[in-house]
């Protein structure tokens, strides 16, 4: 029981109850930690950029006595990387109106373009021209080519999950999110292999 | 969205407590066996941080203590090279990887941050715990190595070549590798769950401009966490595949290079030790406007001097490698960049030294390790300007007197604070108070302890004592001072001893706390000790810098967050209006089970490359298990979501 | 505060009251070590006097700042206060900068004194790092002009000494602390550092950079010599090694060369050419053995024939139990290489 003598007070609230429960585009904070983990990778990646330049600047010859990595499967696959931004925009523009026939056919086109990305990237691991244990030269490409190939596969896996998601009706609320930050994540392998390339396939033939 | 409704007070209170008890039980924390792995509050999960990382400050400290036992005196037979070289990379990797960043990063600031951002619980509550569990697996592969006679033995920093298989044959240098693995994922998991929540999760009303220095500093640091963990992730893993399966990254005779590794190294380790100094600093602008009962002075210059040191922090690395005969142009702009990072860090001090001046100082325990901190961090401070320079550095370098000079920034920079921390917020961790008395022995017995070793070692290192020696001829005279450093030990075993007898008793016995028995300014200080599962009834609202100091007591309430889901808010990330809500997913089993499995998949590669693909699989079963949607979607809800036809 | 006096005090006597040569950075007996030593000093100085301004502050707030209370007081303002206070910090900062600026170019100033090559006639020393000893070679065009040894190095006085670095396993640091700073010796790195010494004595050293099982016993000595005695310990060395005199040393030879001895010691002149381990060719011309472990003593030298790993565990010299007249006879031979 109150004290009878106890003023009533005013006291003004904001009522967030209106509020969405879920946030498209940067302000969805899984969009942050995707960008954050972007930066991280993307931090391993320019390290051993700097790794493959500086053994180069210690060497007197480069590639040391090997021919560079054969440029077909290169090609191919930046070029299917490129293509590949394609369904990923779509499924990213598709999202905020809860359209899951659109992003399930989006995450389909998608998730073979990363299989067909995949694929071709297992050909390239045998065109190199070098194995890794030869020196350090081959070692650096290997590893450049390998870190990606994992964020590769690791991007495939999670779409195809998606499209598993897409496929029931859990498609909804912050799984569409999840669904448009994953193009985000695509876009980052596709810059990642498009850099990638150029330093396997480029600076063993330019410097 | 603003609405005026007027609220009668006693029937608030009645609200308030209806309500306490319907977010009581939505957020409750899971109990029994299996509750116990799946919690995901950002409390548990800082408190096992903290508990787990002191275990390990404990060992670490026994390896110290048989260190300083086998130099006692010259030619001493305590332990052989093997054994010794052992233990002293085990006190190094043991007191950096898995106690002061989990400690000072990841324990403080899991537990802290979410509170004083006036926030339910962290952000990313499941990679939050999977960071705990996989930290754990990393202290677990490399205490196991030494326990089985596999202990790395080539110095906590492992420069190749004698790291390389070459040099250090067997696993031994493999298990130090991966434990870098394993405590860099868990760091940085940490980095994204803590970024976040300083981004997005910050009660309305504290802008960047409110925003708490702790908090600037913690943000500061989770960048550095992000921007130096993948540098030595890459050492490391660089260094386990020249190891393993043949590459020659490291090979001066196959086109690698020696220096390689150090740059990489490095180029992580010294903003390591800035991530280890900066939460010390940002506990000391946290504590001394409580202990001097005035609003910090100078918070803006505290706030760009924190960011300054992050960033300059990344630009000083070569100054560990002033003996390897680089170019002399190179060298002077480390020098240079060596000592502009003196400035941020001076700056702090004199604004400390001008807050406390015109206060009122309130000399309890955790004030009291706040002047052991200004004594002990200055004078390694001080000794570092002298290593700044490239001739005092190749004189010095690699001796004890670098050894009294990271020990003085690391215990003064780092250990002083954190029982500063413990102290100052035990209160609100446990609800009861720390003894005073208690304290005061214990800071006293440290304090006398610790510069008994260490000052010692300055002289040492003077006398030309190199770091990393089993043992030493008596011809050198080293032996009296050496005795007199391994005396100091007595010292500091004593007080922490006395520590754990008062946490111990005072968890049961102490005093009961309250919700804010310092007085303190800051939103953790505004819920209960200790806090309730929900953190706070009510989101609060900020005011001012000074919250409970600034703020007005009938500040707008924030209602509207749902009670029977775990509903937070989320708000924009300068202006702190509110912009969404988010569901926290609640307890789950998942991070642990992840943990599992990618602890198998790190530990299996260290004996086999087949481990990669044999181990790949049940960790994107996990992963495919965390991230499923949950069976149950929440209630229809008022109004219609853009995603909504 | 007390405590800190104290140990400047103690800082201060212990420094001075050292050894004359001994292994000491503050008792430079060569121009570069002097440079750095008058440089930690100025420096010294300048962070003491530091030192005791701050902790003067930090003790004056705990003492005249203090207050007797036993719960948190109110929250105060001073706001004339802080308006002195904030030109204060200023000014401080204003003076850290400057102090910083000038112990930058000081330390510049000495690193290039300290760096600089004067090239009159310099004697050049390659200095090349190995598990746990240190190879000495002072090049020379004609291959027979090329003196070789082990863990000993001699330098004429009052000339510029170039050292050139390698290692052959891992890092190494070659650190004389009494004459100069360190430099690491990095396998596919070689790097030239010079110094210069001006008063005759034995300057010891020791490998700063772990390197392993052995590494707290990796010494050297530098010893510094007038020219003409220079000379005539090169024109030593140069030599094959002396011929047994005695039965006792023919017989030692023989034991040398049937038995491990000569799988990774030279001795020039006899089919011992290995490389793996120190030149023996005239080791009983230096002082110590081992690495400035031992002393050239019969008995050390027995004793690490017989078991280096009781001495130095790790090292890469496996036991030689051979029987007592056999390496009574080896012992004999050393002690007669000259």
């Amino acid at each position: 029981m109150a004290a009878l003598n106890e003023t009533t007070r005013e006291r003004m609230t904001i009522d967030v109850s209106t509020l969405p429960s879920v946030a498209f585009g940067h302000s969805n904070t899984t969009w942050l930690a995707n960008v954050l983990y972007m930066t991280i990778e993307g931090t391993m990646f320019a390290l051993i950029f700097a790794t493959y330049f500086y053994l180069r600047t210690r060497s007197s010859s480069w590639p040391p006595g090997h021919y560079p990595p054969a440029l077909t499967f290169g090609i191919i696959n930046a070029a299917i990387f490129i293509v590949s931004v394609i369904p990923a925009r779509w499924v990213q523009r598709r999202a905020p109106s809860g359209d899951r026939g659109a992003i399930r056919n989006g995450l389909l086109i998608l998730s073979l373009f990363a299989l067909a990305a995949t694929a071709v990237r297992v050909f390239e691991f045998t065109t190199l021209n070098c194995r890794w244990s030869d020196d350090a030269y081959s070692s650096t490409i290997w590893v450049l080519i390998g870190l990606h190939s994992g964020h590769l596969v690791t991007e495939l896996i999670e779409t195809v999950v998606l499209l598993f998601v897409a496929l029931t009706p859990k498609m909804e609320g912050t799984r569409l999110a999840d669904a448009a930050i994953n193009s985000d994540y695509w876009y980052f392998v596709v810059v990642t292999g498009l850099l990638t390339d150029f330093m396997i396939y480029g600076t063993t033939r330019l410097l | 969205m603003a609405v005026t409704e007027p609220v009668v007070a006693n029937e608030r209170d009645v609200a308030d407590a209806e309500l306490a008890r319907r977010l009581d039980r939505t957020w409750r924390q899971p109990k029994g066996f299996w509750g116990w792995f799946s919690n995901t509050h950002h409390t548990a999960i800082g408190l096992r941080f903290m508990v787990t990382a002191f275990v390990f400050f404990l060992l670490g400290g026994i390896l110290a203590a048989m260190i300083r036992m086998q130099l006692i005196r010259p030619e001493n037979s305590l332990m052989g090279p093997d054994l010794y070289n052992q233990v002293f990379t085990m006190h190094g990797a043991t007191m950096i990887f898995l106690f002061a960043v989990p400690m000072m990063f990841q324990g403080f600031g899991v537990y802290v941050v979410p509170l004083m951002c006036g926030a339910r619980n962290i952000a990313f509550p499941r990679l939050n715990a999977f960071s705990y569990y996989i930290y754990v697996g990393g202290a677990l592969c490399l205490w196991g190595g030494l326990l089985t006679n596999t202990g790395p033995d080539v110095g906590w920093f492992a420069y190749v070549p004698l790291s390389g298989p070459q040099y250090s044959p067997g696993h031994r240098t493999d298990i130090w590798a991966q434990m870098i693995t394993f405590t860099e994922v868990s760091a940085l998991g940490v980095a994204v769950c803590i970024a976040t929540t300083i981004l997005r999760h910050r009660a309305p009303g504290m802008t960047l401009n409110r925003m708490p220095i702790l908090l600037w500093e913690k943000l500061v640091l989770s960048f550095m966490v992000i921007f130096a963990m993948p540098s030595v992730m890459v050492a490391s893993s660089l260094l386990l595949l020249d190891r393993l399966v043949g590459t020659h990254f490291f090979n001066h005779s196959e086109g690698g290079d020696v220096l390689l590794y150090q740059h990489l190294f490095w180029f992580f380790g010294h903003p390591e030790v800035y991530i280890i100094f900066l939460p010390g600093a940002a506990i000391i602008s946290t504590l001394v406007p409580a202990f001097t009962r005035r609003r910090i002075l100078g918070h803006t210059p505290i706030v760009l001097s924190v960011v300054a040191t992050g960033f300059i922090g990344f630009g000083v690395w070569v100054h560990h490698m002033f003996a390897t005969g680089l170019p002399q142009l190179s060298e002077s702009f480390f020098t240079a960049a060596s000592l502009m990072i003196v400035i941020p860090t001076a700056v702090q001090f004199f604004f400390w030294v001008a807050t406390m001046w015109n206060g009122r100082i309130w000399l309890r325990l955790p004030m009291l390790w706040c002047f052991g901190f200004f004594f002990v961090f200055l004078i390694g401070g001080l000794s570092g300007v002298m290593l700044a320079s490239v001739p005092l550095d190749t004189q010095v370098h690699d001796t004890y007197f670098i050894v009294a000079h990271f020990h003085y920034v690391l215990i003064g920079g780092a250990l002083f604070p954190m029982f500063a921390g413990i102290y100052f917020w035990f209160p609100k961790m446990v609800g009861r108070m720390a003894d005073e008395t208690l304290g005061k022995w214990h800071f006293w017995l440290f304090f006398i302890g610790f510069n008994m070793t260490f000052f010692t070692m300055h002289f040492l290192g003077l006398r030309g004592m190199t770091r990393r020696v089993y043992t030493y001829l008596p011809e050198m005279h080293w032996g009296p001072l050496s005795a007199l450093a391994t005396a100091g030990v007595v010292f500091m075993t004593a007080g922490i001893l006395v520590f754990l007898v008062n946490i111990l008793r005072s968890m049961r016995m102490g005093k009961i706390a309250g919700d804010n028995p310092w007085g303190d300014f800051s939103l953790e200080w505004a819920t209960s000790s200790p806090p309730p599962s929900y953190n706070f009834v009510h989101i609060p609202m900020v005011n001012g810098r000074n919250p409970l100091w600034d703020g007005p007591i009938d500040q707008p309430l924030i209602v509207g967050l749902r009670d029977d889901i775990r509903e937070t808010l989320v708000t924009h990330s300068l202006d702190t209006e509110p912009q969404h809500k988010d569901e926290d997913p609640g307890p789950s089993i998942w991070p642990f089970l992840t943990a599992l499995t990618v602890s198998a998949a790190f530990i299996g590669s260290i004996f086999t490359p087949w481990a990669v693909p044999i181990g790949a699989p049940p960790v994107v079963v996990t992963l495919i298990g965390w991230l499923w949607p949950r069976g149950h979607s929440p209630a229809p809800l008022p109004g219609r979501e853009s995603w909504q036809h | 505060m007390i405590a800190s006096f104290i140990g400047v005090a103690l800082a201060l006597i212990q420094a001075k009251s050292l050894d004359p040569g001994g292994h000491n950075m503050l008792q430079p007996a060569a121009p570069q070590a002097s440079q750095i030593e008058w440089l930690y000093w100025t420096v010294f100085w300048i962070l003491l006097v530091v030192y005791v301004l701050m902790i003067g502050a930090f003790t004056k707030t705990a003492v005249v700042n203090r207050s007797g209370a036993t719960g948190p007081l109110p929250i105060m303002t001073d706001e004339k206060g802080d308006r002195r206070a904030k030109w204060a910090v200023g000014t401080a900062t204003g003076i850290t900068v400057i102090t910083l600026f000038v112990i930058l170019v000081m330390s510049i100033v000495t690193g290039k004194k300290a760096a600089g090559l004067t090239s009159k006639n310099p004697v050049t020393v390659q200095v090349t790092g190995h598990q746990w000893w240190w190879e000495v070679t002072y090049p020379n065009s004609q291959a027979d002009q090329t003196v070789t040894t082990a863990n000993e190095i001699h330098v004429p006085i009052h000339t510029p000494i170039v050292l050139l670095t390698n290692s052959s396993d891992v890092i190494h640091s070659f650190w004389p602390p009494n004459i100069t700073g360190k430099r690491d010796l990095i396998p596919g790195y070689s790097s030239a550092a010079w110094f210069q010494i001006d008063k005759p004595g034995i300057y010891r050293g020791q490998c700063a950079e772990f390197c392993g099982l052995q590494h707290a016993h990796m010494g050297f000595s530098i010893i510094a010599q007038s020219v003409e005695e220079f000379q005539s310990w090169e024109q030593q060395q140069l030599k094959p090694a002396n011929e047994p005199g005695t039965p006792e040393a023919t017989r030692g030879r023989a034991v040398f060369l049937t038995h491990s001895c000569l799988m990774c010691h030279t001795i020039r002149g006899t089919d011992a050419g290995s490389r793996l381990g120190p030149d023996l060719t005239h080791v009983a011309s230096r002082n110590m053995i081992a690495a400035e472990t031992l002393p050239l003593t019969a008995g050390a030298l027995a004793g690490w024939i017989v078991d280096p790993q009781r001495i130095k565990p790790g090292v890469k010299m496996s036991p030689n139990p051979l029987a007592p007249d056999d390496l009574q006879a080896v012992v004999a031979y050393l002690q007669s290489l000259q």
